[in-house]
């Protein structure tokens, strides 16, 4: 049914590849960030919480532009990078940048949401038996918010796996390079006879798609079963 | 305990000031909703900062507005025990009992595990989740998992209001217990008068965020008989019933007290209002019988527009309430004998 070329096997690789890196990476900062939102008065925290949401809102391709500026040669940060051998764009690392940064805000959106269903009474009652801030924050919040980080991470590989308008700017669409579904998709669309292929790669991405969604429904009801 | 504490904290329109000192062990905090009591419990633990002023808990500085000094939480060592458990979903009952108790340095550690897990009477429910525990058996692991993590101080911010009566009076037994087996003096928070007498030695009186007065229980309770409904509860303690027909007898105050069946357990704490105490001066009944106690007026106090009445009943005490007219036309006076009539169905049980 599916007759895929090796560089079409590669883009499924390669975007399992970047969503994973992209959300394993994402983890901890979401998480410190959502405590950040979630637990701590400070000034100026309102507009790091627009700033966080602007991804939600702008086309990803001015994400993508905006990347492109911030890590490109000619910026001061890519320069910087790259007289330590690091060359960020047009590489599988840009797409992963370009995929944390679109996906960050649904994560930590979902972990605040987790963050904020516990009672702020539990959480003094853990200071008062003696655990310091960090401490409550592992042995408290980090349990009782997983419901939350899983559903963060789930929202945020899925979104990943379809990442294409920041992706296509900073990293391009370099098959067995860059190239991921969507970007595939996109490549047989535009070609006279890769209609089937490009349905094929549809398929091939509602699958992955259910399958994060299972995972995600297997993962909650174990957290739940633990809280 | 010895406990310095002058602060002042405004939220909103509310504004909190406490000055006092307080050198006992079983100390009452008692008020009306809105009077202060829980903001007390957050200043004191470090959950919330005053404005100013300053707390010394044993000699230690907690709080001084003027050198900047704000002791967290962790380290104050001052348990409490909220209205709610408030028990870490993801842990065990035992998980739940030692978090405070892992956390403590180990020369602190004066009531160990098993100690309170008798007290308690937590053996069979330590590798049970959360979830199964009734509201009495969660309230009692919220108490031995704040005694565990070895307080300086025990602040108990109504932890008897979320249960209904009958696991009220189960709890309280296990927090009496806890206090007088590890001697961890505490403060305990209620609007409830006869929470108050059960619990406390000493209460500290709030209203509208100011610390009103000091005295006993037992002083209040006589003092709020002509502004409470229910009247002054008398406790009644009593044992070893004789069972007749469909009623029970119980020797008491020199005389029989009588209940329905069903109330009569082998040793059992009842209620009695001062309202439901009827004075007389002949007996009614002159067999003796009847829940009739023959008495000795050993105080009279003004209560309200009543006069409340203490009763010697052959050593055991009563307070009684009649109206001004009533203890004119009866002659009552200190050291009259008198007839105190209680309803069976006035005798409410406890425990």
């Amino acid at each position: 049914m599916f007759h895929f070329l090796s560089s079409d096997y590669e883009a499924i690789l390669l975007s399992l590849q970047v969503a994973f890196c992209a959300t394993a990476l994402s983890l901890p900062c979401g998480f410190a960030v959502a405590y950040l939102l979630t637990y701590r008065s400070f000034r100026g925290k309102i507009f790091l919480d627009m700033f966080l949401n602007l991804p939600l809102t702008l086309p990803p391709v001015v994400v993508g532009y905006f990347l492109l500026l911030l890590i490109g040669k000619n910026s001061w940060l890519g320069h910087f990078l790259y007289t330590w051998g690091i060359e960020l764009i047009f590489t599988w690392k840009a797409a992963v940048i370009a995929s944390a940064v679109v996906g960050f805000p649904l994560l930590v959106r979902s972990i605040r949401l987790g963050m904020e269903a516990i009672d702020e009474k539990m959480i003094q009652t853990s200071r008062t038996l003696g655990a310091k801030w960090y401490d409550a924050m592992v042995t408290v919040i980090l349990p009782l918010s997983l419901k939350g980080i899983v559903a963060g991470s789930s929202l945020m590989f899925a979104r990943s796996l379809g990442e294409f308008g920041a992706t296509i700017i900073v990293a391009g669409n370099i098959p067995g390079v860059t190239q991921t579904i969507p970007l595939a998709i996109f490549d047989y669309a535009s070609s006279p006879r890769g209609e089937a292929t490009a349905l094929s790669l549809c398929i091939v991405s509602v699958v992955l798609t259910l399958g994060i969604l299972f995972f995600h429904e297997l993962l909650i009801r174990q957290a739940g079963k633990k809280v | 305990m010895d406990l310095q504490i002058s602060i002042k904290k405004a939220l909103g329109s509310f504004h909190f000031q406490v000055d006092c000192l307080l050198n006992r062990e079983r100390v009452g905090l008692f008020g009306e909703s809105g009077s202060g009591k829980t903001t007390f419990v957050n200043l004191l633990a470090g959950l919330l900062m005053p404005d100013s002023g300053a707390i010394f808990l044993e000699g230690q500085c907690l709080y001084s507005g003027e050198k900047g000094i704000q002791v967290p939480p962790e380290r104050r060592r001052i348990g409490v025990v909220f209205q709610h458990p408030h028990l870490f979903p993801h842990l065990t009952v035992k998980g739940n009992l030692l978090f405070g108790f892992k956390r403590c340095a180990p020369e602190n550690r004066k009531v160990d595990f098993p100690a309170l897990v008798e007290v308690l009477k937590l053996g069979d429910l330590l590798k049970r989740g959360i979830a199964n525990l009734s509201g009495g058996e969660k309230q009692r692991v919220a108490i031995g998992r704040a005694v565990l993590s070895n307080p300086r101080l025990l602040l108990l911010d109504e932890p008897l209001s979320g249960l209904d009566d009958n696991l009220k009076f189960q709890v309280i037994p296990y927090l009496k217990a806890v206090s007088d087996q590890f001697s961890i003096p505490f403060i305990f928070i209620s609007h409830s008068m006869m929470e108050m007498r059960l619990m406390t030695d000493w209460v500290l009186v709030m209203e509208q965020g100011a610390l009103r007065e000091q005295t006993t229980a037992e002083d209040l309770a006589r003092r709020k008989i002509g502004h409470s409904r229910m009247g002054y509860l008398n406790l009644v303690k009593m044992k070893n019933p004789r069972r007749s027909g469909e009623w029970v007898f119980y020797s008491w105050g020199g005389g029989m007290l009588s209940l329905p069946l069903k109330e009569g357990a082998e040793e059992a704490i009842f209620e009695v209002s001062s309202k439901d105490i009827l004075v007389m001066k002949r007996s009614p009944d002159s067999s003796g019988r009847g829940n009739i106690l023959k008495s000795r007026v050993i105080g009279m106090f003004p209560a309200g527009n009543e006069i409340g009445l203490e009763l010697d009943c052959a050593g055991e005490h009563l307070i009684a309430e009649v109206t001004k007219d009533t203890a004119a036309e009866l002659e009552i006076c200190r050291g009259a004998e008198i007839f105190a009539v209680i309803k069976p169905s006035a005798l409410r049980p406890l425990i």
